[in-house]
């Protein structure tokens, strides 16, 4: 069965990958603040002041 | 730092909305006319292109890959902009994804109809057009990354990471899956065979779902929702343990899919233990998406879109849970091969991902085009057609398949089987499909309000990129900074880095070693078991183009209902020679694995021609095509050397020989049915209206000779050691 074997060894390749990145991102603080990122999100799409369309957010408030 | 002024690209995210509206709206129609050959099966009859067998595999691939596939990539490519402040890295790349996906989406619509397929289930494409899906794979991926480096939030967003283990996973899983050696432009075997070729099937059939229909509909949610319903998401921590856990878990869930199968007992029990486990993550999730309209009910009972997005993550509930159940010994016996698993996908795929895209759908494209939506009371209608059609849909189907689990089952006090013609069973639950083709019309009719209402919303407008402001983050340098370790910089420089020299190393790694492994792999384990004869070799390709697995099983499971049914159980050993695999998943029709010699030759050219000339009440659509045309069989030798590459011990003397042989088969098979008459059946009279025709160049020969090898080979020994 070198078909599970396979599949198991990619699919670890990944999993270890995945956690690399899981590793880096703490590191690096990604997860330090783990509330204002939703609130922040909500707010994005907010143009510039000085452009004379305001925000679709406002206009299409339902 | 100074503010930067930049432009979202909305164009991009404009032809990708538009496409998933396109798309979304074939697939449902494909998906009828599947749905209604169970209520008329004849009238697309005669037409090729249009058969069951065919469709059906149009229909999943343009379900998944061109309208949820499209929603997506819209969904992905408005929300990572905005949520990284910035344009996407390339408008050349993202304009490449975008038209080569379509290209792909085009491909797929030529080529399935015209039974150019790998048949093995969402991996049907061929070998060129897997090679092009690849490419703009990586197109997809590359942009992704290179733009979340160009990013001007430090923080990503937990949606990004969604994506970012779809464009991974998903690359991995499916060039693994693809691995073939090709014989022609439009024809290959897949590299793996029986079992192996289920294993890795299922293992990219299962992740599919995990990393298609799952993973960037999770991002879409997290983005959209608290979007839509104004609302931070319930809790940004839960959701990154959300996706954490996910990813980890999901990847490991594929062979309960195999269950009761030739695959060895450990891993089917790993199957089991982690698809149970997924239900944290994945219910962990549905709270997450449900609780973010906490106080906001009444917003919901006001806006039709949010309404819409509590269908949707109520049925990814719904199908998070059945899933695990499902994955149980004792339950997956029941729903394995009936219209149990059509509900569960459906719930998926109309509930969870096409309600989230087009719930999506009506909050984005009013926004790209700065304007308002044309009809808020017709999204309302939609949603009411749409959930309506969803339980009429689904809910018939979960009746049709425990009726005819029961009636499988059932033995008479003397142990004899109480249906043992498998028509019994189907007729018995025709009304349920006749109740699931209506509730499939109400979901399209539905789709077909959100074209006209989004048509009539953006009519005459243009799209403008959208203008925004943000500070570019403090630039790191790319060089090694002085005293800075070799790892530290390593990790720095990291993510693309990392992720382009690991995809490069594994498809470098998987072309040259899986192949050799794999040929060693596929030496026979009951010497009983001999490679297909050439007639036999066109005949089982004739099998794979016409798309038999979406009807028919090949894969008898060891219980006393099935063996009394079909005959003795699978084994492993008895698929050596099968590339691809035909399990199938569904039966429609009655398993075929063992129907070798059950049934005359005659019965078989009756039955192909037209079903219900020799079985009353049958609904298998006339396959007639098959009896009137002639095969081709010219590559027969190119076929066999391939097939010996892969593991078939065909000597050079046999492949020299075998055209002869193949006609010598053929003309056997034609002699047999001439004597029993063939010539005073109305399936002769109509298909060849009188002429003389050589019968053993027929299709139809090739198919008999491979129906009949099916499953003969072990009983056929067992027989010999009795006398």
């Amino acid at each position: 069965m070198v078909a599970l074997y396979l599949t198991i060894f990619v699919s670890l390749l990944l999993a270890v990958l995945f956690l690399i990145f899981f590793i880096h991102t703490v590191k690096s603080g990604q997860y330090d603040d783990a509330y204002s990122p939703s609130v922040r999100m909500l707010f994005e799409d907010d143009e510039p002041a000085e452009t004379e369309t305001a925000s679709p957010d406002e206009k299409n408030q339902t | 730092m100074e503010k930067e002024k930049f432009y979202y690209d909305d164009k991009v995210v404009k032809m990708f909305a538009w496409a998933t509206v396109v798309w979304g709206v074939t697939a449902f129609t494909i998906g009828l006319m599947v749905a209604y050959l169970y209520w008329f099966p004849h009238y697309m009859d005669g037409i090729s292109w249009l058969s069951y067998g065919r469709l059906r595999p149009l229909h999943t691939n343009s379900a998944i890959f061109a309208f949820v596939g499209n929603g997506i990539f819209a969904g992905a490519y408005y929300s990572t902009q905005r949520l990284l402040k910035t344009r996407m890295a390339s408008d050349l790349l993202s304009r490449l994804h975008f038209w080569g996906w379509q290209l792909v989406i085009l491909l797929a619509a030529i080529t399935l109809p015209l039974g150019i397929t790998q048949s093995k289930e969402y991996a049907e494409l061929e070998w060129p057009i897997d090679l092009l899906v690849a490419v703009v794979w990586v197109i997809f991926t590359v942009n992704l990354l290179w733009t979340i480096q160009k990013r001007r939030v430090r923080h990503i967003y937990v949606a990004i990471w969604f994506y970012i283990s779809t464009a991974v996973t998903i690359a991995m899983l499916y060039i693994f899956n693809n691995l073939s050696l090709p014989v022609s432009m439009w024809k290959s075997y897949s590299i793996y065979a029986g079992v192996e070729d289920a294993v890795v099937q299922w293992w990219y059939g299962h992740n599919a779902v995990a990393f298609f229909l799952t993973t960037p509909i999770l991002g879409l949610m997290y983005y959209f929702v608290p979007k839509a319903a104004q609302r931070p998401i319930y809790s940004y921590r839960l959701s990154i343990i959300h996706f954490w856990t996910l990813i980890f878990i999901y990847i490991w869930a594929g062979p309960h899919h195999l269950l009761y199968s030739p695959v060895p007992e450990w891993a089917q029990i790993l199957g089991t233990i982690f698809s149970f486990t997924l239900i944290f993550p994945s219910w962990g999730g549905m709270i997450n998406g449900l609780l973010t309209l906490r106080g906001a009910w009444d917003k919901v009972r006001e806006d039709p879109i949010l309404k819409m997005f509590v269908v949707a993550i109520t049925s990814y509930g719904m199908s998070t849970f059945e899933g695990p159940m499902l994955s149980f010994k004792s339950l997956n016996a029941i729903a394995h091969f009936t219209d149990w698993i059509v509900a569960h996908v459906h719930v998926g795929t109309l509930g969870w991902n096409g309600f989230i895209v087009m719930g999506m759908l009506y909050w984005m494209i009013p926004r790209l085009y700065k304007t308002k939506i044309y009809s808020v009371k017709l999204i309302n209608q939609h949603f009411w057609w749409g959930t309506i059609g969803l339980l009429l849909y689904v809910i018939p189907l979960y009746v049709a398949g425990w009726t005819q689990f029961l009636m499988w089952r059932q033995f008479n006090p003397d142990g004899s089987l109480k249906y043992p013609e498998f028509m019994d069973t189907v007729t018995e639950i025709l009304p349920m499909h006749y109740l699931r083709a209506i509730g499939g019309t109400l979901y399209l009719t539905g789709a077909l309000f959100m074209v006209y209402n989004l048509w009539k919303t953006v009519k005459g407008r243009k799209v403008e990129d959208t203008a925004a402001e943000a500070a570019p983050l403090e630039p790191v340098p790319a060089k090694r900074a002085k005293g800075e370790d070799f790892h530290n910089w390593l990790e720095r420089r990291g993510m693309l880095f990392t992720v382009l020299a690991f995809i490069a190393t594994a498809i470098g790694g998987a072309v040259e070693i899986i192949p050799t492994i794999f040929v060693d792999e596929n030496i026979p384990k009951i010497e009983a078991v001999k490679p297909y004869t050439p007639l036999e070799i066109v005949g089982r390709d004739i099998y794979v183009r016409e798309g038999c697995y979406v009807c028919h099983s090949q894969m008898i499971r060891p219980f006393r209902f099935e063996v009394e049914r079909y005959g003795e159980y699978s084994k492993a050993g008895e698929y050596v020679y099968d590339h691809p695999f035909q399990w199938g998943s569904k039966r429609t029709g009655p398993d075929l694995f063992r129907e070798g010699g059950k049934r005359p030759n005659l019965w078989h050219f009756s039955h192909i021609y037209e079903p219900e000339s020799v079985m009353d009440g049958s609904i298998m659509p006339n396959y007639q095509w098959i009896v009137k045309n002639d095969y081709d069989a010219s590559d027969i030798q190119t076929k066999m050397k391939a097939l010996r590459k892969l593991g078939a011990p065909y000597t050079d003397e046999e492949i020299a020989d075998a055209p002869r042989k193949l006609a010598e088969q053929a003309k056997a098979i034609a002699a047999d049915l001439e004597a029993n008459g063939v010539k005073k059946t109305p399936a002769y009279l109509e298909a060849y209206k009188g002429q003389e025709v050589d019968l053993s160049k027929k299709e139809v020969v090739a198919l008999i000779a491979y129906l009949q090898r099916l499953g003969t080979d072990t009983t056929k020994k067992k027989e010999t050691a009795q006398k």
